[in-house]
């Protein structure tokens, strides 16, 4: 799977607000991706893009999507509707909102069988159950004939998982599913569904504002910032050798045991609108390290074919 | 749950007796009841035994409580036009209001939803924007004239439909109904429209705001991303979760349906309790006045009490002033 | 909880010379072509009413000009007084187009007066309940859901059924139907206002009752007022029509457009459709135009759709 300059717009009222523009990364076949970036920086819109799901007035100006050589952006709504939940699901952040709250469990999860497979309501029933099994829910015949509401947030996201799951796709965004969790609740999520990777060699998109979230899971990490990937790499290399300030930035603001008694840094400064950006690189207005050249658009650099770029004039070259 | 219900049924027991304190104070102490519920033909004998029957030569506290012992019993009083009980009167006429607002309040219900959806899902439409101009029009529009207007094309005009009357009925889990014959039908499809226009508008609106709320939910875009049709998304899970508060809505609504019919009744002469409390008030036949009040809000506070129960059994996330409001 | 008071004049708006309040109001309201439209039916209907006397043809009520031999005439006939019937004449030979003038005063009148005193009494009532809070709050809202979970028909019929018939009956009733929504409206507001700062800040001065809640809390339940205000003397006038349809209204003497419509109504079955029919039209423009500008004000004056 790959995304290629993806541009999002959303035509509004006030003005194009841009929530991405110009994205691109790649995910291999079993891999786990963390697509980090502070709120609004245009993760949520990312995925919906490659789901095909964005909301009016919002559109996919320009870019491509190659989904196992196919371009979802050109695809019909008929054809993305056959690989959606198929081929391709996602999973929201707030599990208490993603169920319907007026259908049973097992309405909603034999519906998504149905979608795809034309298969008895008794085996579609039976594989709901098994998806329930897959991600740990006890008594899940008694579970499929719940109502939403009588479950727990980590149980709904965990509903949501698994209805996910149901047809074995090929790749999975997941949209900050953790975030409306408990911590505890969030490490076991997390467990399982990078058990649950491993054993079906799906491919993962997982998306958090939390470095911390995806540091021991994901396999490389693309930080965003104003709807711009600003620097991508090996999960090691973005995380020790960060090149970007602004990724700098982002992980000495994550408390940590280390460096306890240290003031925290922070990023100054605001994230700007996506309305009407800054000229140039958008984070120029709060890098430490920006001058006039910085009003230029930067270029992706590759510093020696490690695999890890960035975005930026200035980039952190020196530690190493 | 338990304390929920009886507390709406000690709430209601205690409207019922505001109004039975409010009729009585209306006709007793405003009016002379000798003159309200004495028929002023009879003749002087009859008139003092119909005194000391009603307790009108007690004290007032004392005839409030032959008032409501009467009541309680069932006795309203005889009319004086058909000199028949009251309570009979009118009860003989309830099938025929019945039939009218169930008719009335399914068919707001079937046109309404399907409508209001269609302009929630295509605010910008034409065909959106025009269901909404018309549903501001039926708000405006004053029933009778809108009945009349009726009358005028269907009836005068086309001389399709029936102007007025019940027409035949069949019998039907042993009532009279209309709807069960082509005649009876005939009959009662104008004036059931008419009545329905009445709550059209309402239907509409809330099933509008409730499609435009849902679909902008989390769980509509997640049905999506699980690859559902978006026929099955609109009528699944966009209609279930209006569904809800418009049934519910109407429910509450239906009492007032009904005193409403009293317009659409007199419109379409439709021989139900509406037509006959207008006459009883053209020919000052006041018991039946006085019964027919009683019963009205008395079947308007049992309905309320129903729907109350009965949501809050349908939803357990009940949000009774949400609705209300 | 802050409270941001003057989200009219923000930074924005600075630009714009002489930006009163009522300005602001006055173009923002003329944004809507079809608010504009009402507003014109409005002030027609409200000239119309006011001067009836002077702009009918006719007088419909002068015995001595009315000649039972022009009754029924279809629309553009001559009467015999050799004045033109534009819109026909009724059962009795009166002018159309001069009791529907007649009748237009009548109910715009009926409408107006109730809906203010309606709204005295409402506001009254409104802002005792929200300055005073507890039981007197509790009693009065208590009276107001009461009454508002019955329709307004079934009240007003209640009311003229132990009444009778009459204008001042009819306008009590149409009193005590509406009352209970100025009540409510004032009260929310007033809720609202009571606990912000100036009023507290007004309550530390000492001043007194009367001051505070007519001089502090009043102005500020003005704009949801005017808005019920005017939706609700659109729907008394389409009660009191109603009303008087049903023969239980006004008296044959005093004519309003609901009763012109039901003296046409026993005609149409014979096709003289006018008797009925323009009266009809009357009402239904006096109505929408009224709930044009009301639904317009709604817009506008609603804080929370403010920019
Ligand atoms: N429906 C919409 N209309 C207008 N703007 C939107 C819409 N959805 C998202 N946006 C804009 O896109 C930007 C990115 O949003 P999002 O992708 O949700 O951020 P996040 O990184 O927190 O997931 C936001 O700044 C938001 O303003
Ligand atoms: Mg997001």
């Amino acid at each position: 799977m790959a995304v290629e300059d993806l541009k999002t717009h959303f035509f509004t009222k006030l003005g194009v607000v841009k929530a991405v523009n110009g994205v691109s990364f790649s995910v291999d076949k079993g891999e786990v991706v963390g697509l980090v970036g502070e709120s609004g920086s245009g993760k949520s819109v990312t995925g919906f893009s490659i789901m095909g799901l964005v909301d009016p007035p919002g559109r996919v100006v320009s870019g491509r999507i190659l989904f196992k050589g196919e371009d979802l952006v050109q695809a019909g709504e008929r054809r993305m509707r056959s690989l959606r939940g198929r081929r391709i699901a996602m999973i929201f952040q707030d599990p208490m909102m993603t169920l319907n709250p007026v259908l049973r469990i097992d309405t909603q999860m034999m519906e998504a069988v149905k979608a795809h497979a034309d298969v008895s309501t008794q085996s579609a029933r039976e594989r709901a159950r098994e998806a329930l099994v897959r991600v740990g829910i006890p008594s899940p015949d008694e579970r499929l004939k719940a109502y939403p509401h009588q479950f727990s947030g980590g149980m709904r996201q965990r509903v949501a998982i698994a209805t996910a799951l149901l047809h074995k796709p090929d790749l999975i965004v997941a949209d900050e599913p953790t975030t409306a969790l408990d911590v505890t609740i969030q490490g076991q999520i997390l467990y399982e569904v990078q058990k649950l990777c491993r054993e079906t060699g799906m491919s993962l998109i997982w998306i958090t504002h939390d470095l911390s979230v995806v540091a021991g899971l994901a396999d490389r990490i693309c930080v965003m910032y104003a709807g711009v990937i600003v620097e991508t790499g090996a999960t090691s290399d973005v995380l020790d050798r960060s090149m970007h300030p602004y990724t700098k930035g982002l992980i000495e603001s994550v408390p940590s045991r280390n460096r306890r008694g240290q003031p925290l840094a922070q990023i100054p400064g605001m994230t700007p609108s996506l309305l009407n950006l800054p000229p140039g690189c958008s984070f120029h207005p709060r890098c430490p390290r920006a001058d006039e050249v910085c009003l230029a658009e930067p270029a992706i650099a590759e510093p020696a074919g490690t695999g890890h770029s960035v975005r930026c004039f200035y980039p952190h070259l020196e530690q190493g | 749950m338990s304390v929920f219900i009886i507390r709406r049924l000690l709430q209601s027991i205690v409207v019922i007796w505001v109004m039975s304190l409010l009729v009585f104070g209306g006709v007793y102490l405003i009016g002379d009841p000798i003159d309200m519920l004495i028929n002023p033909e009879a003749d002087q004998e009859d008139i003092e035994a119909a005194i000391r029957a009603l307790g009108l030569d007690k004290p007032i506290h004392e005839q409030y409580w032959y008032f409501l012992a009467n009541a309680l019993k069932g006795d309203l009083g005889k009319s004086f036009i058909f000199s028949e009980p009251a309570l009979q009167l009118i009860l003989a006429r309830a099938p025929a209001t019945m039939e009218l607002a169930i008719v009335a309040s399914l068919m707001s219900i079937m046109l309404g939803i399907p409508l209001g959806m269609w302009a929630g899902l295509k605010p910008d439409s034409i065909a959106g924007k025009s269901i909404m101009t018309g549903s501001i029009l039926g708000f405006s529009l004053p029933s009778f004239w809108v009945g009349i207007l009726f009358i005028m094309l269907f009836a005068v005009m086309l001389g399709v439909l029936p102007a007025g009357g019940r027409g035949p009925t069949t019998e039907f889990l042993g009532l009279q109904v209309s709807f069960l014959s082509a005649k009876g039908l005939s009959h009662i499809l104008l004036p059931a429209v008419n009545l329905a226009l009445f709550k059209l508008s309402l239907v509409i609106r809330l099933s509008r705001a409730g499609t435009q709320e849902v679909i902008h939910q989390d769980y509509i875009k997640f049905a999506r991303a699980k690859g559902l049709s978006e026929r099955r998304i609109i009528l699944v899970h966009v209609l279930k979760n209006i569904l809800i508060p418009v049934v519910t809505v109407i429910g509450l609504e239906f009492g007032s349906v009904i005193a409403f019919a009293v317009v659409t009744e007199t419109v379409f002469a439709w021989p139900g309790m509406g037509k006959l409390i207008i006459e009883s008030i053209d020919q000052l036949d006041r018991p039946v006045i006085v019964a027919y009040l009683m019963i009205i809000v008395f079947m308007f506070i049992v309905i309320n009490l129903l729907v109350d129960i009965l949501y809050s059994i349908l939803d357990p996330r009940v949000r009774l002033q949400d609705i209300r409001a | 909880m802050s409270v941001a008071m003057n989200e009219g004049s923000a930074p924005g708006a600075a630009a714009v010379r002489d930006e009163t309040p009522l300005r602001r109001f006055i173009s923002d309201f003329c944004e809507s072509k079809i608010a504009i439209a009402g507003v014109l039916g409005v002030l027609l209907i409200a000239i119309i009413a006011i001067f009836a006397p002077w702009l009918s043809p006719t007088n419909p009520y002068d015995l001595a000009t009315v000649d039972i031999m022009d009754s029924r005439l279809s629309p553009g006939k001559q009467m015999m007084s050799g004045v033109t019937a534009f819109l026909g004449t009724d059962g009795m030979g009166r002018d159309m187009l001069s009791a529907m003038f007649y009748g237009l005063r009548i109910s715009l009148g009926v409408g107006v007066a109730s809906g203010f005193v309606a709204l005295c009494i409402g506001v009254c009532v409104g802002l005792a309940a929200a300055y005073f809070g507890g039981r007197v709050d509790m009693l009065i809202m208590r009276v107001v859901d009461l009454q508002l979970s019955f329709p307004a028909i079934l009240i007003a019929l209640i009311l003229l059924a132990t009444l009778g018939k009459g204008v001042d009956k009819i306008v009590i009733a149409l009193i005590v139907v509406q009352w209970a929504y100025f009540a409510r409206t004032v009260r929310a507001t007033a809720m609202v206002e009571r606990h912000k700062e100036y009023i507290e800040a007004a309550t530390c001065l000492a001043l007194s009752h009367r001051r505070i809640v007519f001089r502090h809390l009043l102005p500020n339940c003005l704009p949801p007022l005017i808005v019920v205000g005017t939706v609700q003397v659109a729907s008394a006038i389409a009660l009191e029509a109603t009303l008087s349809f049903l023969g239980i209204g006004l008296p044959v003497t005093e004519p309003s457009l609901g009763l012109l419509i039901s003296n046409g109504f026993e005609y149409m079955l014979s096709g003289k459709y006018w008797i009925s029919i323009y009266p009809g039209l009357a009402l239904l423009f006096t109505i929408v135009s009224i709930n044009l500008v009301g639904d317009r004000l709604r817009d506008v004056l609603n804080p929370r759709l403010q920019r």
